[in-house]
């Protein structure tokens, strides 16, 4: 069975002007299944635009990114937004949860743009909630709730629709210590007990020591690449 | 872990085009004077559509039912001739229709399946100690078979009636109403016209208005000889005031009329350089008049509806644009997690359909109570049917559409990435 995620030299050029922008400089990296993996790096290293890439929401500029075994650096729009649908969880810095919509709705997004029956599309957004601790909250509606209230919804909608793999970029870094560690710990049990690769972008090595593969990225590129005894709860 | 087969893309499921339709309906009930504002230009171009076919529908209705009223495949032919305004000269002046144009008509032309003719004059109508003023008719029995009279009791005179000039009459709803009391029975009664006495032997069944606007029911009918000898004190015997004349198909009538004009003009002695002295008309040139002024009112409707739908079309088109830019980052969000572009679209152009549909039905209202305000104020016959709503509907359904395109193309042509990013 072939890798999760295989990266061949992946390069991602921004163009502003004249002025030409190298965010990810010939990466490769080969990603298994059931990983937990941090990502960390300076400012400007490259880590969102790898992540994006990964994650679907981008295609690179130059070399190949297989995801299952299926080539995605040329596929089409709407193939992109399939594997997104069915793959991938997005669980962001800034909670991106629909304004002035339900927590329920919100959840239930990713099963909204798959079809199917409504009924069962709720009933399952709402044991999603249930399973990030939500459960009675199903009609607050974001402004309504805390900061990891927040997150812990768009946790719900991203493991909604029992994707492979969960992208978390920066996910703790609008949150105190307390929210910090509820969400790690859901993360956590989402790798350990249902075997979802996590990815995660992060600046606090507190919080990379969750995941039991370290990358550093520096300039667009990985520096580093350790793997470790997966983290026991209580380092910090 | 499940392999990812490439996904063409379906359409929308039902349930996620009912969703949306009903995040629309809450999106918008956020903005409600913002939507408001915006689908002011589709209320008003439906309601004139509405106004507009309804006001054509009830002219046109009502030019049939007086085209009904007059008979079918009805031809008019009065004295005097035509001037270019259309307006008939000379009418009352020279004698130039008589029963012997009429008989001969019958016998030349073989489309004309009769003819029959009339004279008229407003007479006192005397009822014991009632009176009414009112037209008085004689005619010959096929004009009453031509224009299409009938009864609600009694029945026409006959031929045997105008050959001994009998003292007999039938009598119209508003000379009847204006001449005996409530319940009082008019058929057998004895009324007197110019001292002279009639009996009551039919009582016509009413007509309603002419295409001129006069109320057909104010009227009585004699026979013609009865009158020209009796009542009218004609000087010339056998002068008519008009002549009629029907065929049996519609398609004939412009035939007909020709042979009738050919006939006249060799009976009268008319050169190749002068005019008809006489004015032929169908029940076609009937509804023109009618018909031209309703036309004038539809263009002015039809104008006001295409420039207020096409600023409701622009006015649907900018709010969208707004709220694409709004809400770029929501987009970026449901593009994160799958949606495709052709659900953006179909979310954004279902917002745009929401917006012009309730546009249309708040001007379907205006326009009915429009058309009804029109009948009620000018008198205007109106008409309001299934089709002119229908018809609204779907304009206002093709403005969202047309309107809603462009913006919700752009919107599901935006990149995930820098919709995500946008502030
Ligand atoms: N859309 C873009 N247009 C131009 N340049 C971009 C764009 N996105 C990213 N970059 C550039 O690419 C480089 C990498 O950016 P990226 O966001 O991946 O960094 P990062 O490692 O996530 O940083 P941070 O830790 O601050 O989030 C930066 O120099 C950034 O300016
Ligand atoms: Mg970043």
């Amino acid at each position: 069975m072939a890798p999760l995620i295989v990266c061949e030299d992946l390069w991602k050029i921004y163009r502003i002007g004249d002025v030409e922008v190298q965010a990810l400089r010939g990466v490769n990296l080969t990603i298994e299944r059931g990983e937990f993996v941090a990502i960390m790096g300076t400012s400007g290293s490259g880590k969102s635009t790898l992540m994006n890439l990964l994650g679907c929401l981008d295609q690179p500029s130059r070399g190949r990114y297989q995801l299952d075994g299926l080539d995605v650096s040329t596929a089409k729009p709407d193939l992109l937004a399939d594997l997104r649908n069915r793959q991938i969880g997005f669980v962001f810095q800034n909670f991106n949860l629909i304004p002035r919509t339900s927590a329920l709705e919100n959840a239930q997004l990713p099963l909204f743009y798959r079809g199917g029956s409504i009924k069962e599309q709720r009933r399952q957004a709402a044991a999603a909630l249930q399973r990030v601790g939500l459960a009675g909250r199903e009609q607050h509606y974001p402004a309504q709730l805390s900061g990891g209230q927040q997150q812990r919804v768009a946790i719900a909608r991203a493991l909604v629709g029992a994707p492979s793999i969960l992208f978390a970029d920066e996910p703790t870094g609008n949150l105190d210590t307390v929210s910090s560690r509820e969400i790690m710990d859901i993360l956590e049990q989402l790798n350990r007990d249902d075997g979802i690769t996590i990815i995660l972008v992060t600046h606090e090595p507190d919080i990379a020591a969750y995941a039991s593969r370290e990358l550093v990225m520096k300039d667009g590129q990985i520096v580093q690449d350790v793997r470790r005894a997966p983290h026991l709860s209580g380092v910090t | 872990m499940r392999l990812t087969s490439p996904v063409s893309p379906r359409l929308p499921m039902s349930a996620f085009v009912l969703l949306t339709v009903m995040t629309a309906l809450r999106i918008l009930s956020r903005n409600r004077l913002r939507a408001g504002l915006t689908m002011l230009g589709i209320v008003i171009g439906v309601g004139a559509v509405i106004a507009m076919v309804s006001i054509g529908q009830g002219a046109r209705a009502a030019v049939q039912a007086q085209v009904a009223s007059m008979g079918t495949n009805v031809i008019v032919i009065m004295p005097g001739s035509t001037t270019v305004s259309g307006v008939r000269g000379g009418q009352g002046g020279a004698v130039t229709l008589t029963i012997n144009d009429a008989t001969e008509l019958k016998k030349r032309s073989p489309l004309l399946s009769d003819t029959g003719w009339a004279k008229r004059d407003v007479m006192q109508i005397v009822n014991g100690n009632r009176n009414w003023n009112g037209p008085v008719n004689g005619v010959s029995p096929s004009y009453l078979t031509i224009r299409d009279w009938s009864f609600t009791s009694g029945g026409p005179f006959t031929e045997a009636d105008m050959e001994s000039a009998a003292r007999v009459a039938l009598i119209g709803q508003t000379t009847l109403e204006n001449l005996f009391d409530p319940g009082e029975e008019a058929m057998g009664a004895t009324i007197r016209i110019k001292n002279v006495p009639f009996q009551i032997v039919g009582v016509l069944a009413p007509k309603g208005q002419s295409a001129q606007g006069t109320d057909q029911d104010d009227v009585m009918f004699i026979p013609f000889t009865t009158g020209e000898r009796k009542v009218f004190g004609s000087q010339f015997l056998g002068s008519v005031g008009a002549l009629f004349a029907s065929t049996d198909q519609s398609a004939d009538l412009p035939e007909a009329v020709e042979h009738i004009r050919e006939t006249l003009r060799a009976r009268h002695r008319l050169g190749p350089d002068q005019a008809d002295d006489f004015t032929i008309r169908t029940q076609v040139d009937i509804g023109k008049v009618q018909e031209s002024t309703s036309q004038t009112l539809t263009v002015m409707l039809f104008a006001i509806a295409s420039v207020s739908l096409l600023v409701g079309g622009i006015g649907i088109m900018n709010i969208l644009l707004v709220s694409v830019t709004e809400r770029t980052k929501e987009i970026g969000v449901r593009m994160a997690v799958g949606a495709k572009r052709i659900h953006i679209l179909t979310q954004f152009l279902i917002e745009a359909m929401t917006l012009s549909l309730f546009g249309g039905l708040i001007g379907v209202i205006v326009g009915i109570v429009g058309a009804q305000l029109t009948t009620l104020i000018a008198g205007w016959p109106t008409m309001i049917s299934a089709e002119a709503i229908l018809t609204a509907f779907l304009f206002s359904l093709a403005v969202g559409l047309f309107f809603g395109l462009y913006p919700a193309n752009k919107a599901a042509r935006l990149n995930p990435i820098e919709a995500l990013r946008y502030e």
